[in-house]
C-alpha cells in the first residue's frame, strides 16, 4: 500500500482534482419549487399515486417551516426559487449493460477513477453509480440478488418493491423532520436502496458515487437501507463534484432501519468542490442522516471523513430503540481556507443497556471554522444505558476556529456518561521533530494529522481509508509554513 | 567535517550564544560541558535548524556547504542527527512507519533505493537490540506513553538507523539510570568510526566515563571559555563549573 506521503508529494501540486463539467444534455424541469414541479418530477418517475401524495405532504409542510440559523455557519440567503429541482442525463431506455452508457459518462467515471469495469473485476465493490439524480449503472445486482439482497436505485426500487418502500420510507426520518429533510422529501430525485434479508451477511462492500453535475440543480438523493434480522451491510458512500462557481445546495437524507441482531456500518468520505481559497462558490451540504436501531443486539456505525463543502451541516444520528443496541459515531471534519463545518452526533438511548461511541477530530486550518455538535440523550427507560464521548479538535495556524458544543440529556439515574474533549494547536515542536529526521514539512504535517485521526481511519474499510488519508494530504497543502 | 566560526544566535530577543568557534573532524567526538544556561542545548538546536533560534553571526561550515542556509530535512538528508533532549510525542503515529518515512526519505536524497517494509523492519530490529530497546516499541506511537528512559534510548536507536555523518546528542545522560546510561552509551560506542564525529552535550561527566571524548569544551555564557582532552571533564567533575567561571572571568591570576 502507497503511504499518505506518498499520496501527497503525488498530489501536492494539484489543484481540485475533480473539477471538470461534462457536457450532456440534461432534461429537467423549469427552476423554481411549486406543486406543478413536484408533479412532473413525480411524473417523469412515474411514481404511484401515493408517493406523490407524500411529497405533496412534504411540500405543504415545508412551505410553513423557516430555514434553521442555530449552526455555527454563516451564509447568504438560498433563493428556494431559482434552483432547478430535477435533472437527469437524458436516455432513451432502461440500460442493461455498460455498452448502453453514453460514452460521455464512462468517460467522466473514468476521470473519476471509477471505471465500472475496473471496478466490477478488480475490487469485487459494487457500484449503484449516480449521475446528477438518475442511477446509470448497477453493477454485481445478479449476484447480490442470489442471496436476495436488494441493491438498486430508488426509483427502481419504487417499482419493484414498493411495499418495503412504503414500510420504511420515512419511518426514520419523517417527511415533517427538519426544513430540509422535508424539502427533500418533497422533491427528491433518486438515490439508493438497500435490502438485506434475513441472516443474510452480504458479501462484499455496497457502494455508492455521487456526483453533481448539472448547473444550479440542487441534488437531492435519497437513500434508505434496511437490514433486517441478522444481516449485515457494509455501506460506502464516496463523493466528488465538478469545480462551479455558484454555491449548490445539497440535502439529502440517509435512512438506516436495523432489525434485531442486524449490523449495518456506513462509511462516508465526502470530498465535494470546498469553494476557492477566498471562499468563492462550493457546496451546501445539508444532510439528515439517522439510523434506527430497532431490533435487540443490533448496531448501526457511521463513519465519515468530511474535507469538502463549503458549508456542512450533517449529523449522523442513531435512535437505540432496541435492547442491548449499539450505536457509533466516528469522524473525521476538515475545514480550511473559507470552509465551515457544523457537525457531530445524536445518541438517543431509548432501549435498555443500550451503548454508544463517539469519536470526533476536527482540523481546522486556513480561516476555516469547525464546530463539532452532539447530543447524547438517554431516555426514563434505558436502564444501564452507556455513553463514551472523545471530541478532539487540531488548530493550524491563527485565523481558524473550532467549536464544541455538547449536549448531553439524562433522564434514567443508571446512565453512565463520559465526555473528554481536548483542542491542541498542531505542534510546532513535532514538525521540527519530524524534519530533524529527514521528512519535508508537508509530509511531515500529514504525518501528524493522519496521526490525529488515526482512531477514525482504523473504522473505515481498507481502499476508503487510503482515500481519506489522500484526500486529508490534499487539502492541507499549504497550511502550515 | 564541521567547522563553526564565531556563532552567534539569540532566542527572541535573547542573545545565547555569543561567539562560538569549534571544528569536529570525522572520527572524533567533542564532548560540550556547561552549567544550565550557557548555551549547550542552543548550540545543538541551531545546528539542526530550528526556526525558533535566529543566527545573528558567525557560520557553520558543514562538508564544506554552508549549514546554516539548509533547510532542516536537508541537513538531515546531508546526515547531521540531533539527538532531542526532550523527545516529543507523535499520537497515532507508529514509531516504525515514522522511521521507516524518515530513512527512506534521507535515502532517497542520496540517490538510493527505498528498503521495503520487511527489509526495515529487519534492521530496525537488529538496532533495537544493539541499544537494548524493547521490540514492542517499534510498533507504539512515537515516544507516546514512553518512559524517560525509553525516549532517551528511541533517539539513540533512531540515530543506529539513520547512520548519520554527524550526530549532536543533547544530554541524552539526563533522566536515566547507570543501566540505561550503559546500554545507551554502548549503542553510541559502537558507532563510532573514522566516517563520523560526535557532539555529545551533557552536563555531568558521568556519562563521559562511558562514551570517552577526544576533546572537552567548556561552555560559559553563550562561549567556550576552556577546552581540552578526556581529563578536563575529570577535573571539572571534582572542581565544579565555579572554578572555571572564575578563571574565566579572571585570566590574569
Amino acid at each position: 500500500m502507497q503511504s499518505p506521503t506518498d499520496h501527497l508529494n503525488e498530489l501536492a501540486s494539484q489543484d481540485y482534482k475533480y473539477g471538470f463539467v461534462t457536457d450532456i444534455e440534461s432534461d429537467s424541469v423549469p427552476p423554481g419549487l411549486n406543486e406543478d414541479v413536484i408533479k412532473k418530477i413525480s411524473a417523469i418517475k412515474e411514481e404511484p399515486e401515493w408517493l406523490l401524495e407524500w411529497r405533496l405532504k412534504a411540500y405543504e409542510h415545508w412551505l410553513k417551516m423557516t430555514e434553521p440559523r442555530w449552526p455555527k455557519v454563516d451564509y447568504p440567503e438560498v433563493d428556494f426559487q431559482s434552483m432547478v429541482y430535477y435533472s437527469s442525463p437524458k436516455a432513451k431506455k432502461e440500460l442493461q449493460s455498460l455498452d448502453e452508457v453514453d460514452p460521455d459518462l464512462l468517460e467522466t467515471f473514468d476521470k473519476l477513477g471509477i471505471s465500472l469495469d475496473e471496478q466490477k473485476r478488480l475490487s469485487g465493490v459494487a457500484v449503484d453509480a449516480v449521475f446528477d439524480s438518475v442511477s446509470v449503472a448497477t453493477t454485481f445486482k445478479d449476484k447480490l440478488s442470489e442471496l436476495g439482497i436488494i441493491f438498486c436505485s430508488f426509483s427502481e426500487a419504487v417499482r419493484e418493491h414498493p411495499d418495503l418502500v412504503k414500510k420504511y420510507l420515512g419511518s426514520v426520518v419523517p417527511y415533517s423532520d427538519n426544513f430540509y429533510a422535508t424539502l427533500n422529501s418533497a422533491v427528491f430525485s433518486d438515490g439508493s436502496f438497500c435490502y438485506i434479508p434475513k441472516g443474510v451477511r452480504s458479501p462484499m462492500e455496497l457502494s455508492t458515487y455521487f456526483r453533481i453535475n448539472a448547473a444550479n440543480t440542487g441534488q437531492f438523493e435519497r437513500t434508505l437501507i434496511v437490514a433486517d434480522e441478522d444481516s449485515y451491510v457494509s455501506y460506502l458512500e464516496g463523493c466528488t463534484a465538478p469545480m462551479r462557481d455558484e454555491n449548490q445546495l445539497h440535502a439529502a437524507v440517509v435512512e438506516l432501519v436495523a432489525l434485531d441482531n442486524a449490523q449495518i456500518k456506513y462509511s462516508t468520505v465526502q470530498n465535494w468542490y470546498p469553494g476557492d481559497e477566498n471562499g468563492k462558490g462550493g457546496i451546501y451540504n445539508f444532510v439528515t442522516k439517522r439510523g434506527a436501531c430497532r431490533g435487540s443486539d443490533s448496531k448501526i456505525s457511521w463513519t465519515q471523513v468530511e474535507t469538502g463543502s463549503a458549508i456542512t451541516w450533517k449529523y449522523p444520528s442513531c435512535i437505540l430503540q432496541g435492547d442491548n443496541s449499539v450505536g457509533e459515531f466516528y469522524s473525521v471534519a476538515l475545514t480550511k481556507n473559507y470552509q465551515q463545518a457544523d457537525t457531530g452526533t445524536k445518541m438517543v438511548h431509548i432501549g435498555k443497556n443500550t451503548r454508544s461511541t463517539i469519536i470526533s477530530k476536527g482540523i481546522s486550518a486556513g480561516r476555516g471554522q469547525n464546530s463539532y455538535r452532539g447530543l447524547v440523550k438517554i431516555n426514563k427507560g434505558a436502564e444501564g444505558a452507556r455513553n463514551f464521548s472523545q471530541c478532539d479538535s487540531m488548530l493550524m495556524g491563527d485565523r481558524c476556529g473550532a467549536h464544541t458544543f455538547p449536549y448531553i440529556e439524562i433522564n434514567n439515574p443508571t446512565a453512565q456518561v463520559e465526555h473528554e474533549a481536548s483542542t491542541s494547536k498542531i505542534g510546532e515542536d513535532q514538525i521540527f521533530y519530524l524534519r530533524q529526521r529527514g521528512i519535508s514539512t508537508e509530509d511531515a504535517i500529514s504525518m501528524i494529522v493522519n496521526g490525529f485521526c488515526k482512531e477514525v481511519f482504523r473504522e473505515l474499510p481498507m481502499e476508503f481509508a487510503v482515500e481519506a488519508q489522500k484526500l486529508l494530504s490534499i487539502s492541507l497543502e499549504g497550511s502550515v509554513g | 567535517m564541521l567547522e563553526i566560526k564565531e556563532l552567534q544566535a539569540k532566542v527572541e530577543d535573547t542573545q545565547i550564544l555569543k561567539g562560538i568557534s569549534l571544528q569536529v573532524n570525522p572520527g572524533e567526538v567533542h564532548a560540550v560541558m556547561g552549567p544550565n544556561g550557557s548555551g549547550k542545548s542552543t548550540l545543538g538546536k541551531v545546528i539542526a535548524g530550528h526556526e525558533d533560534y535566529l543566527v545573528t553571526g558567525g557560520s557553520v561550515a558543514y562538508k564544506g556547504k554552508d549549514l546554516l542556509d539548509m533547510e532542516p530535512e536537508d541537513r538531515a538528508c546531508e546526515g547531521v542527527f540531533l539527538a532531542f533532549q526532550y523527545p516529543v510525542e507523535i499520537p497515532g503515529v507508529g514509531n516504525n512507519y515514522f522511521l521507516r518515512t524518515a530513512l527512506n526519505s534521507i535515502r532517497k536524497y542520496r540517490g538510493e533505493e527505498e528498503l521495503d517494509a520487511f527489509d526495515f523492519l529487519e534492521l530496525a530490529r537488529e538496532k533495537a537490540d544493539l541499544v537494548e530497546l524493547d521490540r514492542s516499541l517499534l510498533d507504539r506511537p512515537v515516544n507516546e506513553g514512553f518512559s524517560g528512559g525509553e525516549k532517551k534510548r528511541n533517539e539513540v536507536f533512531q540515530m543506529a538507523v539513520l547512520e548519520p555523518t554527524l550526530a549532536v546528542l543533547d544530554e541524552t545522560d539526563s533522566g536515566l539510570d547507570i543501566d540505561a546510561l550503559k546500554a545507551v552509551a554502548d549503542g553510541v560506542n559502537s558507532m563510532r568510526g573514522p566516517d563520523r564525529g560526535f557532539i555529545v552535550i551533557t552536563h555531568y561527566q558521568r556519562l563521559l566515563e562511558y562514551i570517552v571524548p577526544d576533546y572537552v569544551h567548556v561552555l560559559h555564557d553563550g562561549r567556550i571559555i576552556k577546552s581540552g582532552g578526556k581529563e578536563l571533564a575529570l577535573e571539572l567533575e571534582e572542581k565544579g563549573y565555579t572554578w572555571i567561571e572564575e578563571e574565566a572571568a579572571n585570566p590574569a591570576s
